[in-house]
């Protein structure tokens, strides 16, 4: 029997040497002889690209082994700040390297795009993270769109500010009446220095920035960077902290599927879908409050454990919100799936294809409607889900109506775990005063290097963490699953109408506060 | 003389009562409709005060805007304003009535719809661009539809005056006729296209690159803002009251008819306009947008409904 070589550990094996005390996931340090035998292989479709992040003399980049689900960090150090660049071989680590570029001053070598990405040139300083910062830029520069030429072709500028009450992003259509021949996105304009802010802070203070790099998936953002922190560390939380953080990202989980299915219809005007689903989703925040006290669960997960206990009749009432969500849910469901109205506007628009979802590594309802059935709560996989009984629902259309599908069989999965978790919720015993103790350890203070994969509504939130000897954050960096899905809406459009870009970005839902970090 | 006397008070009183009927029939369509989606909505009186609140605001104009740009508001406003007071509401028995005619109503509302266009890419953004050119689409199917249902009604009255229309319907020697069902769907479907209306138009979209009637106008500001606001408040009265007078005229007061009557039709107006305000507010809520591009197969369906209904006419006694 032939045995081959391991594709993963056995290219690392080859081209770079462990370093210690990363966890769960091994790193490897490589040579820049490393690095492009790494090129070369990613040239193929074994491996994809879960993350691309810089430190001010190092880039890293996170591998996936696509039939294994391994995870491994690769780092390459530059001391000059240059690096061979990926970007020619997977698309989807473009605008990580622009981002390199303008934070750290890391230059990749042969980009097939070196403009700057999150840096508009108005920050007062370039390279923000580098050690020095560069000078601030001399004059504006012009930001040179990509030029697209034929006839009878218009400009058509969208935003960065919208009619709605949406976050801020720039669409540039370059249209022929009214089909989109090209769209491209600019993005940034909410950039809050997140990387820079928890440097040097407290794994405390840092876990509240975490918590807000994206207020819709607050509980994703907040467990990733936990997880990652607790692992650099070697620490075990409580088990009924898991199983309480579980409940939290299911009941997050629910809420923005709830919207989200009810916003997609808006767009289409159809407006009673959003009222109705809006009052479901206003049940689960009620519970949320009611149970946890704070509606979108905001600094409820934290690095230890979790910050707040269920009340006595807390697992009584999710019990009530899952049944009534049952009772409620399927109608609304029923109404979806028989107007013909709407599903006109659904099926067949904005179709993603499965050879760029797997190229881009694309998680999610984007991935998983176009088929790939990538979810990090099943590969790698994390407590409690390993213990939990659920499915992935996993479509091909690749249309607004298939992710509209993934988000009503995955709020179908989200009410069956809630059920399972209150029900098989593990108990605290009572301290020696009758008290029951919040299911949260204290951190040692210590360095390591941490890496985190958690599923958030919109897919894989990969965090990756360094603490210094002291405790606090030297570099954390939170890649928001929307870096791998906002791309993917430029190739969506192409060939639709202008008028459906609206019904083709809610169905994407990308977070702009996530990716602008 | 007396009757002329009459005739031009009744016209005052009709211009008076659309302008202050417009805003009311639409803040009652978005109060049924949010009711429908059970939302508590806005009061039906909240139309009168945005209007209100627009008109003591600044005018904030464009550098580049020209005199077009302007004087549109004005010339809208005035066109559609006139073309309402022409359509018969509660009394046939105006001054206007001669000229009242279905043909001079489509011409009134085809210059407003061209300034609107033309306002639209005056300033040059690309919205702007974007609403005329859809409204020229929508406008390019919808007019012929609305012309062939003027002709079949005019087939069978043998006018287009829309009083003497108002008239023959109600004397009920005209029966029950398909014609008239085809040209009634033609012109309920074409008055949801010319208002804006789901599922051509959506007009409480946000969505800047989805709009139409919206596109043109986002780029007015206080009281030019209030007279489009208003213009089109007032284009779905009229359209409204143009289904009404043509298939639904009871109640209406006639020439002749003294003060009781006319009373009478007034309140017959109103409730005929709170029924087909619920009616299209239903009618909004059950639906969704259609592709653009669909508009022409919408549209088209219409105007054949209308020429079925003509052709109808000339070779069968009967229908």
């Amino acid at each position: 029997m032939y045995v081959g070589e391991d594709p993963l550990f056995g290219l690392m094996n080859r081209i770079g040497k462990p370093v210690d005390g990363h966890r769960p996931f091994p790193r490897y340090r490589t040579t820049p002889g490393g690095w492009r035998t790494l090129v070369e292989s990613l040239g193929g479709n074994t491996l994809s690209v879960v993350g691309l992040w810089g430190e001010p003399a190092a880039v890293h980049v996170a591998l996936r082994e696509e039939l294994s689900g391994d995870v491994v960090v690769v780092s390459l150090d530059c001391p000059n700040g240059h690096f061979p660049s990926l970007s020619a071989v997977r698309p989807s680590v473009i605008r990580l390297e622009r981002t390199a570029c303008d934070l750290f001053g890391l230059v990749a070598d042969g980009a097939v795009d070196p403009r700057p990405w999150l840096d508009h040139g108005a920050w007062g300083v370039t390279h923000p993270l580098a050690v020095p910062p560069g000078p601030a830029p001399a004059e504006p520069q012009r930001y040179p769109f990509l030029k697209t030429e034929g006839e009878g072709l218009h400009q058509i500028p969208v935003g960065p500010v919208h009619a709605g009450i949406i976050e801020p992003g720039h669409f540039r259509f370059t249209a022929n009446g009214e089909t989109v021949a090209r769209l491209e996105q600019r993005l940034g304009y909410v950039h809050k220095g997140i990387e820079g802010l928890m440097a040097g802070r407290t794994v405390g203070d840092a876990a509240r920035l975490a918590a807000r790099i994206s207020g819709d998936a607050t509980v994703a953002h907040s467990l990733a960077f936990a997880r990652a922190v607790e692992a650099a560390l070697g620490v075990a939380v409580p088990p009924r902290a898991v199983w309480l953080r579980g409940v939290m990202a299911e009941l997050e989980r629910l809420a923005n599927h709830l919207g989200d299915i009810g916003a997609i219809c808006n767009d289409a005007a159809f407006a009673f879908m959003l009222a109705e689903m809006g009052r479901l989703r206003e049940a689960v925040l009620l519970t949320n409050d009611a149970v946890f006290g704070h509606r979108l669960l905001m600094d409820r997960v934290v690095p230890g454990g979790v910050s707040v206990d269920l009340p006595d009749d807390g697992g009584k009432r999710i019990l009530e919100l899952v049944a009534e969500l049952r009772r409620r849910f399927p109608p609304l469901v029923a109404i979806y799936e028989s107007k013909a109205s709407l599903q006109d506007r659904t099926v067949g628009t904005g179709i993603v294809s499965i050879r760029l979802v797997s190229r881009f590594g694309t998680g999610g309802y984007v991935g998983r409607a176009s088929g790939r059935g990538q979810d990090a709560r099943r590969t790698p996989g994390y407590a409690p889900y390993d213990d939990l009984d659920f499915e992935i629902p996993v479509l091909t259309a690749g249309d607004v109506n298939a992710r509209v599908w993934v988000r009503i069989r995955e709020v179908e999965q989200s009410l069956s775990l809630l059920e399972q978790m209150i029900r098989r919720m593990p108990g605290v015993p009572r301290d020696s005063h009758g008290r029951t103790p919040l299911p949260r350890v204290d951190l040692p203070a210590g360095a390591g290097e941490g890496m985190a994969l958690v599923e958030s509504f919109r897919g894989e939130i990969m965090t990756w963490v360094r603490l210094a000897d002291d405790g606090t954050v030297a570099r954390c960096h939170p890649r928001d699953p929307s870096w791998f899905q906002w791309p993917l809406l430029e190739a969506a459009i192409e060939g639709n109408i202008v008028a459906d870009f609206p019904l083709c970005n809610k169905s994407f839902n990308g977070s702009y506060s996530g990716h602008d970090l | 003389m007396k009757a002329l006397l009459l005739s031009v008070l009744w016209q005052v009183v009709q211009m008076a009562l659309v302008l202050a009927l417009a805003p009311l029939l639409t803040g009652w369509v978005r109060w049924v409709k949010s009711r429908l989606q059970a939302r508590c909505g806005a009061s039906p009186l909240q139309p009168y005060r945005d209007i209100l609140r627009l008109l003591r605001k600044d005018v904030v104009l464009a550098h580049n805007a020209s005199w077009l740009f302007r004087a549109s508001p004005y010339m809208i406003f005035t066109a559609i304003w006139v073309a309402a007071g022409l359509v018969p509401a509660f009394t046939s028995h105006l001054a206007l009535a001669p000229s009242a005619d279905l043909i001079a109503l489509v011409a009134l509302l085809g210059s407003a719809r061209f300034f609107l266009a033309l306002a639209g890419m005056d300033v040059g953004t690309s919205f702007g661009g974007i609403g005329s050119s859809r409204e020229m689409m929508i406008a390019a199917f919808a007019e012929p539809a609305m012309m062939m249902m003027v002709f079949s009604v005019a087939i069978l009255v043998g006018t287009t005056s829309l009083a003497e229309i108002a008239d023959f319907m109600v004397s009920g020697t005209v029966g029950l006729r398909v014609s008239l069902a085809l040209a009634l769907m033609a012109l309920v479907m074409v008055a949801i296209a010319e208002n804006a209306r789901i599922p051509i138009d959506n007009p409480s979209t946000h969505l800047e690159l989805t709009m139409v009637h919206e596109a043109m106008v986002l780029e007015y500001s206080g009281r030019h803002l209030a007279l489009v606001e208003g213009a089109a408040m007032l284009k779905l009265l009229l359209y409204m009251a143009l289904i009404a007078c043509i298939f639904a005229p009871w109640g209406m007061a006639h020439p002749g008819d003294g003060l009781g009557p006319a009373l009478w039709g007034l309140v017959t107006f109103a409730g005929k306009m709170a029924l087909g305000g619920a009616a299209l507010a239903v009618f909004e809520t059950s639906i969704a947008k259609m592709r653009v591009f669909r508009v022409g197969d919408f549209l088209g369906g219409a105007l054949l409904l209308a020429t079925l209904g003509a052709i109808f006419l000339f070779v069968s006694r009967g229908v």
